[in-house]
């Protein structure tokens, strides 16, 4: 057999949310192709991920996604060295369609399997962006449907030290930018007003952060303090528009707080020299803004993704290149996790 | 039908609803939960997997990944349906299984699709009664809907 390109390299597929993703990379991490279908058009009028649109719109995007990619790559099938599949967490039925393909492409070509877990894949985003070593580290990933912090030795080694104890902070924002009244995905949307927004306007709770060695998150009540702010508001009448940014951007403050205070936190405890930061909400301008002013101070090294590897993509599926290089392979009887997995 | 109202004034007070409740349930339990953002339905739902021997840590909402299964000394399906738009798509989640198994089903904004749940089953909707504030007192109307949930009812109002 023989092979146009002379790295090994494998085929990653991402389908656990909206974004169906596909990726070629190679045993040096580099980025061969990559393919991004978003499907944030077909969601904006249901204000937020459906699941069923989503698994039939992966279905009907995963192979043109997969041949788009390969093409970019200037590779073809008979190049791969392994197939990785994001197999938890996310939603269902978004989930088997890429664990269903990867498979069969898997059964077909005769190649490993290579599970990855999206979460570990986003601070590994940190990684393939830099081509830095950054293990041991501690890694936090905050996102639409996560807010967890780890402890994470190694590619194939991370610890889960805590995370939200209800909403993750990117579905406050979420939440809380369809309490403003702002379009789907509501998030970067709620950001940009909170740009003209005054932070200090609004005292919204903390959650925690007089509890310092309490690595964890609570953003419900929090989203729950800016409803009672609205109401009260608009008790009075109209919600004038600066208002709104006030309420915006008290709002992230609250968020970035607390985001910062725990991921801080953590370096300290673990005594870790560096922290690396992934997840959809690592895109927000204001939060990385924190985190770098935090860094410099607590002289330890800070890395967050770049927003292109902050939202989901199947580059940082590359993770699976560690697992091929010590051989730990997944057999057929891989199934979805859908749920957060708790080691 | 008939029903409990219940106030709660504080978080706290809403767990011991949640421990009060319990063991009352029969198995295959369905608990439809209803009131707007942040009314407190995960909290609740919290509260009752606390009550069985579920790390209250482990629930979270499940708005993004729209079903949790806990395995406390009864097995929980926790779903919500605040993102979906139409009844398949909740179909398409499977949930007449969870339905059929022994445990207890949790939904949160089931309201959304009343046609989806089962013919009898304990509905909890949640409303804010104090002046808006964070102090967040909350009236939680129990009803029962088919006789071994308004037996569960009859048992609270006693």
């Amino acid at each position: 057999m023989t092979r146009s390109y002379p790295n090994r390299c494998i085929l990653a597929l991402e389908t656990t949310c909206d974004e169906t993703a596909a990726a070629i990379v190679d045993e040096q991490f580099k980025v061969l192709g990559e393919v991004v279908a978003s499907q944030d058009r077909l969601h904006e009028k249901y204000h937020g991920v459906v699941p069923e649109i989503a698994a039939r719109a992966h279905l009907e995007q995963i192979l043109p996604v997969i041949d788009t990619a390969l093409r970019r790559a200037g590779v073809t099938l008979r190049d791969l060295s392994g197939i990785a599949v994001a197999y938890t967490p996310g939603l269902a039925g978004s989930l088997m369609i890429g664990l269903t393909a990867a498979k069969a492409l898997a059964v077909a070509l005769r190649l490993p399997l290579l599970g990855v877990n999206h979460l570990h894949a986003h601070i590994y985003a940190c990684k393939i962006a830099t081509g830095q070593q950054i293990f041991p580290c501690v890694g936090m990933v905050v996102s639409g449907g996560h807010s967890s912090i780890y402890v994470c030795r190694g590619a194939v080694n991370f610890e889960l030290l805590g995370g939200t104890i209800d909403d993750a902070a990117g579905e406050a924002f979420d939440k809380v930018a369809h309490l403003l009244g702002l379009p789907f995905p509501g998030g970067p949307f709620l950001a940009r007003l909170a740009e003209e927004g005054d932070p200090q306007r609004f005292a919204f709770p903390r959650p925690f952060i007089h509890e310092p060695d309490r690595l964890q998150f609570s953003f419900s009540g929090l989203k729950t303090a800016v409803r009672y702010t609205l109401e009260r508001i608009r008790e009075k009448g109209e919600l004038p528009s600066q208002l709104v940014r006030d309420v915006a951007a008290s709002f992230q403050a609250a968020v970035i707080d607390c985001l910062v205070a725990k991921a801080v936190r953590a370096v300290q405890m673990t005594r870790l020299p560096r922290l690396c930061v992934g997840g959809g909400v690592a895109a927000n301008r204001r939060l990385r803004a924190a985190l770098n002013a935090d860094a410099e101070q607590g002289g330890y090294e800070l890395i967050i993704a770049p927003p292109k590897l902050c939202t989901d993509n199947a580059v940082m599926g590359g993770i699976a290149i560690e697992k091929l290089v010590v051989g730990q392979f997944d057999d057929l009887s891989l199934d979805i996790q859908p749920g957060l997995v708790r080691v | 039908m008939n029903e409990w109202c219940f106030q709660s004034h504080s978080p706290e007070d809403t767990d011991r609803l949640a421990e009060t409740l319990a063991p009352l349930l029969p198995d295959r339990s369905t608990i439809a939960l209803s009131g707007g953002l942040g009314a407190g339905k995960t909290r609740f739902v919290q509260g009752l997997a606390a009550a069985l021997g579920v790390p209250r840590e482990y629930v979270v909402s499940p708005t993004f990944v729209l079903c949790q299964i806990y395995y406390g000394q009864r097995v929980m399906h926790h779903y919500d349906l605040y993102r979906l738009e139409r009844e398949q798509e909740f179909w398409n989640l499977g949930p007449e299984e969870a339905f059929a198994a022994p445990g207890l089903v949790l939904i949160e904004w089931a309201d959304k699709f009343p046609n989806c749940l089962p013919a009898e089953y304990l509905e909890i909707e949640i409303r804010s009664t104090a002046e808006p504030d964070q102090s967040g007192s909350r009236a939680f109307y129990v009803r029962g809907h088919g006789g071994p949930f308004e037996t569960v009812v009859a048992r609270l109002q006693a």
